[in-house]
């Protein structure tokens, strides 16, 4: 049992709380601040595996812009508490039993895959400090027609808004 | 002794943290005694002057004030949300700084060698603009959870105020970080050494004028500080998102505004001021610079002890003369062979950071305060264009030098 390990649990357990409290909690704001434990978490977990450009990436885009609109929205518009409906037949009798059956194939591949080795290769992995480069390596020249598709579509979605926000009604 | 051995890492990192914190919390605290003087006496005052010899004593004054205060939690509020926030606040503004590196020297700790910083990561810049990107939290959660008016049209505020300028701080520093090519604050310090023409430092300030002009700006309004501190504008809001806090909740408030001062102000001196570089060559002639922090230190020794004396209050003639033996001790230990070369760094670092502090001073003794809509056209119209064509300028120049 060493650091890491000790780092990971309380990441993983931290990460699994976030979630249920993002689904449980009545309060918007407290489902985001569960959402944003949710990826700090996960970021903690990127570091352990030695990848901090990912980890970085990973609060700053999704903790530190993303959720931050997201929490700022919910106090403009002072949303209240949640209303608690019946839950619908369907998310009862098809969303459990399939949320069950995903959560068991997921368990069973990973410990297929990876339940033999697990001894070996726990602790934290030595960082590369090449790992940003190889990256944007990757990023920049084999899928660079992705990376450019994919900042035009956001380009649209910002104008979208815009022309939403500016049609007169 | 068996986790020391055990632990190496763990327990040299423990042990910077603790110098670190140490040395941070003490810094805090006289800058708010600082800022009250240089204030003051922009504006012909004294300043703090009766608790201790020229208010020495009146941070420590001020914390067990706060320490003593009734602490009160408003009875609409959300609990958990308000005793966050502050906590967050604070944690986060002190966690930036471990990234910062003071010093190109390796010292020995028990045995262990190490650098002057606490956590040396290839990727510091984005990991320290990831940490203070979650800081915004703080001030949200504030404003909203205090559940009443004025915090949450101060948490409105200071939000969008916050979001805004961090495009162009973050925008201003990609310059920098295109001609160093790296987020590691050790190599691009290491590139702004050397100096043009023998005498010019090389430093990122002067080819990146404008990114500084706008990252300088930028962090003023991104640490809600004069002339952008439009979410605190007392005649509007009272007190903004932390109105409604009190007793220690609110001095971490304050603490974490204090602290997030200094981050930016050292990421400014790491990334355009040259970090712990000297502003002289470092050819034989100027060799005496060696000599320049122990003479520092004299001549403020020297300089304590004479005013003392001169000094009016009796606590004043007891103290400083006390004060100034021993900054004549730390001035001779700074003579000394094995301390002279890793001090260096250091005092440079801190001379530098010191004197952005001082600039943040001084502005607040001098500016007014933006009206809130010139704010934001400020900074959206202004601030991120410049920015902008900073970055594309730059690009431009780096690549057709890669030629």
């Amino acid at each position: 049992m060493n650091i890491a390990m000790l780092v990971f649990i309380a990441c993983g357990v931290m990460a699994i709380v976030g979630a249920l409290a993002l689904i449980l909690a009545r309060e918007p704001v407290h489902s985001a601040l569960a959402l944003v434990l949710v990826m700090i978490s996960l970021a903690i977990l990127y570091l352990l595996l030695g990848a901090a450009f990912i980890a970085a990436i990973q609060i700053l885009v999704y903790a530190g812009a993303i959720m931050v609109l997201f929490v700022f929205v919910i106090m403009l518009l002072n949303a209240g508490e949640e209303v608690r409906t019946n839950v619908s037949r369907l998310a009862k009798w098809v969303g459990l039993p399939l949320g069950v059956f995903f959560l068991v194939e997921m368990a069973y591949s990973l410990f297929r895959e990876y339940g033999n080795r697990a001894a070996a290769t726990s602790g934290a992995a030595a960082p590369d400090p090449r790992l940003t480069q190889q990256l944007s390596m990757k990023l920049f020249t084999e899928f660079v027609l992705p990376f450019e598709l994919t900042s035009i579509l956001i380009l649209i979605a910002v104008l979208g808004a815009l022309v939403l926000a500016k049609r007169e009604s | 002794m068996e986790f020391v051995t055990h632990h190496p890492v763990l327990v040299v990192s423990l042990i910077k943290i603790a110098i670190a914190l140490f040395v941070v919390m003490t810094a805090l605290a006289y800058l708010t005694w600082f800022e009250r003087k240089v204030v003051a006496r922009i504006q012909s005052r004294w300043g703090p002057y009766w608790v201790g010899p020229h208010g020495l004593l009146q941070p420590l004054a001020d914390g067990i004030k706060f320490l003593f205060k009734e602490d009160i939690v408003p009875p609409a509020a959300d609990k958990i949300s308000y005793v966050l926030a502050p906590f967050l606040a604070l944690a986060l503004a002190l966690t930036t700084l471990a990234l910062i590196p003071i010093g190109p020297a390796t010292i020995s700790i028990l045995g262990q060698p190490t650098q002057l910083v606490i956590s040396h990561s290839n990727v510091a810049l984005i990991l320290l603009f990831a940490i203070s990107s979650i800081g915004i939290y703080a001030v949200v959660l504030a404003g909203w959870s205090s559940n009443s008016k004025y915090p949450l049209m101060g948490g409105l505020r200071s939000s969008a105020q916050m979001i805004s300028y961090e495009v162009s701080l973050t925008l201003s520093v990609v310059g920098v970080l295109l001609i160093a090519g790296s987020f590691d604050f050790y190599d691009i310090v290491g590139g702004q050494s050397g100096h043009w023409a023998h005498f010019f430092p090389k430093w990122h300030i002067f080819p990146q004028i404008l990114g500084f002009i706008c990252y300088l700006t930028a962090a003023i309004a991104e640490t809600n500080r004069v002339p952008f501190d439009l979410p605190e504008a007392e005649t509007e809001l009272v007190a903004g998102f932390h109105t409604e806090y009190s007793s220690f909740k609110f001095a971490m408030f304050f603490m974490a505004e204090y602290a997030n001062m200094i981050t930016v102000s050292c990421l400014a001196t790491l990334l355009f001021l040259g970090g712990w570089l000297s502003p002289f060559p470092e050819t034989g002639a100027w060799r005496w610079q060696l000599y320049l922090p122990a003479a520092g230190l004299i001549i403020a020794g020297i300089g304590l002890i004479v005013g003392g004396l001169r000094g009016v209050q009796l606590s004043a003639k007891l103290v400083f003369p006390v004060l100034g033996i021993v900054c004549l001790g730390v001035g001779y230990l700074c003579t000394l062979p094995g301390v002279m070369p890793v001090i260096q760094g250091p005092f440079w670092f801190t001379a530098k950071v010191f004197f952005l502090l001082f600039f943040y001073v001084w502005a607040r003794g001098t500016l007014p305060r933006f009206r809130y809509d010139q704010l934001m056209s400020f900074g959206w119209k202004f601030l991120l264009p410049l920015s902008l064509i900073n970055l594309v300028v730059t690009s431009l120049v780096v690549v057709l030098r890669l030629r």
